[in-house]
């Protein structure tokens, strides 16, 4: 049933064409199944969890102006008293950073005193007090939270670690392969820093950092029972269900009126984690929605392109259509040679795209801190394009399987 | 004849409105996706200080060792010592220098009813005005001598000095920042080079205007924080002094060398700064340092983001393929009229005519598309907030320049698309079209 010798033979006389219809089909396929590829990973790396309970949690960034560095623990804990009476506030807390805020503190950890050096682990420390684990939402698997007397103040520039640790699973697992860690001692990066005990183990816990240069350790964190001193710190408040909107407004006025000698301007000063989560993952959303932009607008373009020709080669060929109806070809046969010959053109093109996907993939693993292009995506971006290929071709080749024998004794 | 023929291509495009809009679409969506990503490149890798960009340099010192610069393809940490910051500043050896950092200081405002705010602030020494071509509308800089006596003084911008004094002269009065007053020597007119080349360590190379600039000496009297990144690759000890004597990096250095010969005695005498160190033990590695200018240091810092290359390229690619795609449909275009070119060819026309003809009508086609192209663009760069940083995305606008580039590559490309049909067409023997008729 398959025609493949006339259709070569006739493909030979309309070289221009197959060859634009196959190279365009060919390019196609090379950007489609990249950018398939970006989408997936983008789109992985966007639905982590962060392993907080991300609604109604809210992030006021303050910064103490004209107040000394030592003076300001005392106005930390005003304010977050302040904040855990406020209406609509289940919980609040002092700390340095959170899951996925952009920017914060990071260091090796050791299974022994450990200064220089490559580290056991790399782990994100998060200062924080007794209320966190009830602020983050984290889940608390093994062990026991901090005590309220265990919560210590300190500068900065002093702490080397603290005697009680809680650690995510990731961390734990990470430098207690048994997964015996509970109990047991660590050390974090330093010259002499005392050991920590590991009192606890939570389920999950971000780094702050959403980048690909986090990937190594993305899941482990240490909260420390600490309250730092410092001009700079972040109230993160969890607010009572449907009272994050009260909470954003009432909160920062709140901190204004306990003192006024404070800074909480600029875009991401007070951030609903929902917009954290935004700012975290723009760049990853926004790559993935144009390249489905790009896809969907190029395969559309290529159909196109595959109409245009093959009507035009319907109308070219009208005459010879109605020679084989009259020598006794059926419809059937007529439109079964349109969709042979774009198979036969698709299957070069997809040949030549799937070198061009990979090769294309393999430059940008490169130029940029990219995965190496599965061979899924070309696999599914192969059977796409034939598919389209062939839904293109229908109607020119139905309107071809139309033209009657009558065709073929006129002159035109 | 121009006009003729436009016009004949206009009637053409108009006998076949299906055609004729599948190429104009495909022309405008592959030129806009092309521009708008091209906009954002644009932007990222424009040249902040095109005028004196080959004369400021970052010195690089290498104060950690092989081992810390292996991981870094062997080059030197990207910032500096306050040791090795102090150090240069005290040789200097360069026309100008500055040691910068991003100081964490807060405005207060003299209206008690006014809350303290905070603007991007820098410390710096006296040189980094004239280094850095900062434009003043009122009075200038500080002295080098104010520099030395750690005075309390501070250059404000434009936006500051119209919210705090509504755009007077405020030369010679006082601004409060973290409850000190500090003199006021001058107020910048707007400035804000793109990407942000004198910290692009701590900003990426986009961050909103500079609108504080105070003594570096005196931010580190008064033991006022960075802002910025700190790295240290070991425990500094307690206390701010211990940190400062560290070799903890967290400072930016600039050097303006004018010419070659003395961006070339400037990296001897580097290399010759770090054996000193090494002579002195504190380095225990030969010399590794670098000198970049202003341009090598953004393409060093990858201010580009990755982002803006590959949809950049993967625009481009769609481009070609829309090309690719036009040049099928212009050939079916035109061969479907062999009939119409073969009465012209034996009316006497000459195969120029007939590629002068086919041209134009493919340049309107062009046009059209650029035309659709310039408002998709104007959609794209609106949309570019959803992809890049708001620093980022307020500097990829649709100016005169894009739109003329925006309608000239439409046309250019399509022109160019239409060449192999236009020739095919050219080929068309008259005597055999007319003989089937």
């Amino acid at each position: 049933m398959l025609q493949i010798k006339p259709i070569l033979a006739a493909l030979k006389r309309h070289k221009a064409g197959t060859i634009l219809i196959a190279l365009q089909i060919a390019l196609t396929l090379a950007i489609v199944c990249n950018a398939l590829f970006i989408i997936q990973q983008r789109v992985q790396r966007l639905s982590r969890p962060s392993g907080m309970n991300e609604s109604n949690v809210l992030a006021i960034t303050n910064r103490w102006v004209a107040v000394n560095d030592k003076d300001t623990a005392s106005l930390t804990k005003t304010d977050v008293q302040a904040l855990r009476q406020l209406p609509g506030v289940e919980d609040a807390m002092n700390t340095n950073s959170f899951p996925l805020r952009g920017g914060g503190w990071s260091t090796g950890v050791n299974l022994v005193p450990k200064e220089n050096g490559k580290p056991a682990g790399q782990t994100t420390l998060y200062f924080v007090d007794e209320h966190a684990l009830a602020v983050y939402g984290a889940q608390l698997i093994a062990g026991r939270n901090f005590t309220a007397d265990e919560v210590i103040v300190a500068d900065p520039k002093d702490i080397k670690s603290t005697p009680q640790v809680i650690v995510t699973k990731a961390l734990a697992d990470k430098l207690f392969p048994k997964g015996d860690a509970l109990g047991k001692q660590m050390y974090l990066s330093g010259k002499d820093v005392p050991p920590s005990t590991i009192i606890g183990i939570v389920k999950q816990l971000q780094v702050p950092w959403s980048g690909i240069w986090a990937n190594d350790f993305v899941e482990n964190a240490t909260l420390l029972p600490v309250q730092l001193t410092g001009s700079y710190g972040i109230y993160l408040i969890r607010a009572k269900p449907g009272q994050l909107a009260a909470v954003t407004k009432s909160a920062p006025e709140a901190l204004l009126k306990t003192n006024r000698m404070r800074v909480i301007s600029g875009e991401r000063a007070i951030r609903t984690y929902e917009k954290v989560r935004e700012d975290a993952y723009k760049n990853d959303r926004g790559m993935a929605i144009l390249m489905g932009v790009i896809c969907v607008i190029l395969l559309a373009i290529t159909a196109a392109g595959i109409v245009g020709l093959t009507s035009f080669w319907v109308g070219q060929r009208r005459k010879q259509i109605g020679v084989r109806r009259a020598l006794g070809a059926t419809k059937h046969d007529i439109l079964s040679y349109f969709l042979t010959e774009n198979l036969m053109i698709g299957i070069a093109g997809v040949v030549i795209g799937a070198g061009l996907a990979v090769g294309l993939n393999l430059w940008m693993v490169t130029q940029f801190e990219m995965a190496r292009l599965s061979a899924v995506y070309v696999f599914a971006g192969v059977i796409a394009l034939l598919l389209l290929g062939q839904a293109a071709v229908l109607a020119p080749a139905m309107r071809a399987a139309k033209v009657p024998p009558v065709e073929a004794t006129r002159s035109v | 004849m121009f006009a003729y023929y436009f016009q004949l291509g206009l009637r053409s495009l108009r006998k076949n409105p299906l055609l004729t809009a599948l190429m104009v679409m495909a022309i405008g969506f592959g030129v806009a996706a092309s521009m708008t990503t091209y906009s954002v490149f644009r932007a990222t890798s424009n040249n902040p200080i095109p005028q004196k960009s080959s004369q400021l340099f970052v010195p690089q010192i290498d104060n950690w060792g092989p081992e810390d610069a292996q991981r870094n393809n062997g080059e030197p940490p990207q910032a500096i010592t306050y040791t090795d910051a102090i150090g240069l500043m005290r040789d200097h050896r360069a026309k100008r220098q500055t040691a910068l950092y991003p100081a964490g200081l807060s405005i207060v405002p003299a209206d008690a009813n006014q809350l303290p705010f905070h603007e991007n602030t820098y410390a710096v020494y006296a040189d980094a005005f004239a280094m850095f071509d900062i434009p003043f509308r009122y009075g200038g800089g500080w002295t080098a001598a104010e520099d030395d006596s750690r005075a309390a003084v501070a250059v404000i911008g434009k936006t500051l000095n119209d919210k705090l004094f509504h755009g007077e002269n405020s030369v010679g009065r006082e601004i409060n920042l973290d409850g000190r007053s500090y003199r006021i020597t001058g107020v910048m007119d707007h400035w804000d080079p793109q990407p942000l080349f004198f910290d692009a360590v701590n900003t990426g190379g986009f961050d909103d205007p500079t609108q504080l600039f105070v003594p570096f000496t005196r931010m580190i009297e008064l033991k006022v924080p960075t802002n910025g990144n700190n790295n240290c690759n070991k425990d500094p000890g307690q206390g701010w002094d211990n940190w400062l004597h560290s070799e903890c990096i967290w400072l930016g250095f600039w050097a303006e060398l004018p010419s070659k010969a003395e961006a070339d005695a400037y990296r001897s005498y580097l290399s010759g700064y770090a054996a000193e160190q090494q002579r002195a033990g504190r380095f225990r590695w030969a010399p590794n340092v670098r000198l970049r200018n202003v341009v090598e240091w953004l393409d060093f810092e990858k201010v580009v983001p990755a982002e803006a290359k590959i949809s950049l390229l993967v625009a481009l690619g769609f481009l070609i393929i829309c090309l690719v795609n036009t040049i099928g449909l212009l050939l079916a275009k035109f061969m479907r009229r062999s009939s119409e070119i073969g009465v012209r060819r034996a009316l006497g026309a000459a195969r120029s005519e007939i590629y002068m003809q086919f041209l134009i009508e493919a340049a309107a086609v062009g046009l059209a598309g650029g035309l659709l192209g310039l408002l998709l663009t104007g959609v794209g760069v609106y949309g570019i907030s959803l992809i890049f940083d708001p620093q980022v995305a307020r500097l990829a606008t649709l100016d005169v320049p894009l739109v003329l580039l925006t309608l000239l590559v439409a046309i250019l490309a399509t022109v160019i698309a239409a060449f192999y049909p236009t020739w095919r067409a050219a080929q068309v023997q008259p005597a055999w079209q007319l003989k089937s008729n």
